[in-house]
């Protein structure tokens, strides 16, 4: 039963594999407690959209089938909208549409069609929380990535001390690298993961 | 404030300083499943600019005359006070519902009326209500507070971009196909690492405020203590350094 969990982490992740759910990847990375949250939103709102469409699998009409998906994913990004609206309204200010945007976010819609559409609550539940972790994943790496080399932080604390960064008396010691900050730095760290999980990937096949 | 060359200045802005696809990110998985080719990223394009506009149009509508601030306001003249009622949270709900059910409607349409449209546009409509790109546009269109026809070349200008976006990246990944980059960068690697430097090259448009369209309120400029470089002064963005 754990497999559907496990398997959705790394092998089958979402993200780095089957290239889903890339724009949000990409809009909300450049602090780590941003990227988190996000990451949580999401495995909230695939696990129970994937189990409540499971539920509903015998009762949805082949053809308004995608209108029924859209309808309970976005009833549970309301709830997610409105949760953080309520007790973290900075980080509600700072993710804006995006959101909003998970309603529209491929993963989501991926787990319902290829796998709650046609299978049991629970396994379909289990898959959605795994797609959702394997998500928060890669946004927490990237996110890390932007803000360590971008800002010297973590979570907002320092990192990089201050006293290696470059002054007007010794020009030539650390900077932080303007290009994490700019949003293209994102494409080139997610090009950068899919390569190294596809070498991974080819050297256990060789392996094999 | 609506003079035409305020309405110019926001078609140019939503095209190229604030281009959907590169540099908000937005309908970023169709753009990489279907820009293989140069004819399916049109036909794609052309899909996209159609629904985004006209379902921009209509969530217009939706948010000033149900969800928004005060918008149930015209009950009254139905002898109902509707000032009071409140049904923002019901947005996200309305706005898809309207998308969704709008490529529907015009699917069915367009088959039935115009099959030779339907062979070249109807195949991608299904994969346009989920883009979200379309949803992207309605909630950052809201976020500006534009009124009606602002808002409609808001959206005509976000969709002609991603149309951009899609037809300069397709055109690309066609000569590349001849090319052989590194065994585990072929295919999805090597595009995001091309998508990133078409999308610094559209980061060249950030310093241009035309007509002074207002910057929306996503990206807080907070500039690091030390940093020096691109992050110091992003209204000049001068990649040449």
């Amino acid at each position: 039963m754990f497999r559907y969990f496990v398997d959705q982490l790394f092998e089958k992740n979402q993200v780095l594999v089957a290239i889903l759910g890339i724009c949000s990847v990409l809009g909300v990375t450049t602090r780590l407690s941003i990227a988190l949250t996000m990451g949580l939103s999401v495995i909230f709102v695939t696990g129970f959209s994937s189990l409540f469409v499971s539920l509903l699998r015998r009762y949805t009409p082949e053809s308004v089938r995608m209108i029924t998906q859209l309808t309970i994913i976005s009833l549970f990004v309301i709830t997610v909208d409105q949760f953080l609206r309520a007790y973290f309204l900075p980080l509600s200010k700072v993710l804006s549409v995006f959101v909003g945007l998970i309603i529209t976010n491929c993963l989501v819609m991926g787990r319902a069609e290829a796998m709650a559409k046609n299978n049991p609550p629970l396994p379909s539940f289990l898959d959605g929380i795994g797609a959702g972790v394997g998500y928060a994943i890669v946004l927490a790496i990237v996110g890390g990535i932007r803000e360590l080399f971008g800002f010297g932080e973590l979570f907002g604390y320092r990192v990089v001390p201050l006293s290696w960064y470059a002054t007007s008396d010794h020009p030539d010691l650390y900077r932080n690298i303007g290009l994490m900050y700019i949003p293209p730095s994102a494409f080139f760290i997610i090009a950068m993961l899919i390569w190294a999980v596809n070498l991974y990937k080819a050297r256990c096949e060789r392996r094999r | 404030m609506d003079g035409p060359i305020y309405l110019l200045g926001l078609l140019f802005q939503s095209i190229f300083v604030e281009n959907f696809l590169l540099s908000n990110f937005l309908g970023l998985c169709t753009y990489l499943a279907c820009s293989t080719r140069l004819k399916t990223a049109n036909g794609l394009g052309l899909a996209v600019v159609f629904v985004m506009t006209i379902s921009g149009m209509l969530n217009w509508v939706v948010h000033n005359f149900v969800t928004g601030p005060e918008a149930l306001s015209w009950l009254s003249s139905f002898g109902v006070d509707g000032s009071k009622i409140d049904l923002s949270f019901l947005e996200f709900l309305l706005f898809i519902c309207v998308i969704a059910s709008f490529t529907q409607i015009t699917e069915i349409v367009i088959d039935t009326r115009f099959p030779r449209l339907y062979r070249s546009l109807g195949l991608y409509l299904p994969l346009v209500s989920v883009n979200c790109a379309i949803l992207g546009a309605s909630l950052f269109a809201k976020t500006r507070e534009l009124s009606f026809i602002p808002n409609l070349v808001y959206v005509f200008g976000s969709s002609l971009g991603w149309w951009l976006a899609i037809g300069l990246m397709a055109a690309i990944r066609e000569k590349l196909s001849y090319s052989n980059p590194p065994k585990g960068l072929e295919g999805m690697g090597i595009t995001f690492i091309m998508t990133g430097i078409i999308s610094l090259g559209f980061m060249g448009f950030m310093g241009m405020r035309l007509a002074g369209p207002t910057k929306l309120g996503r990206e807080k400029k907070s500039v690091p203590v030390h940093g020096r470089g691109i992050a110091e002064c992003p209204g000049k963005s001068n990649l040449g350094i």
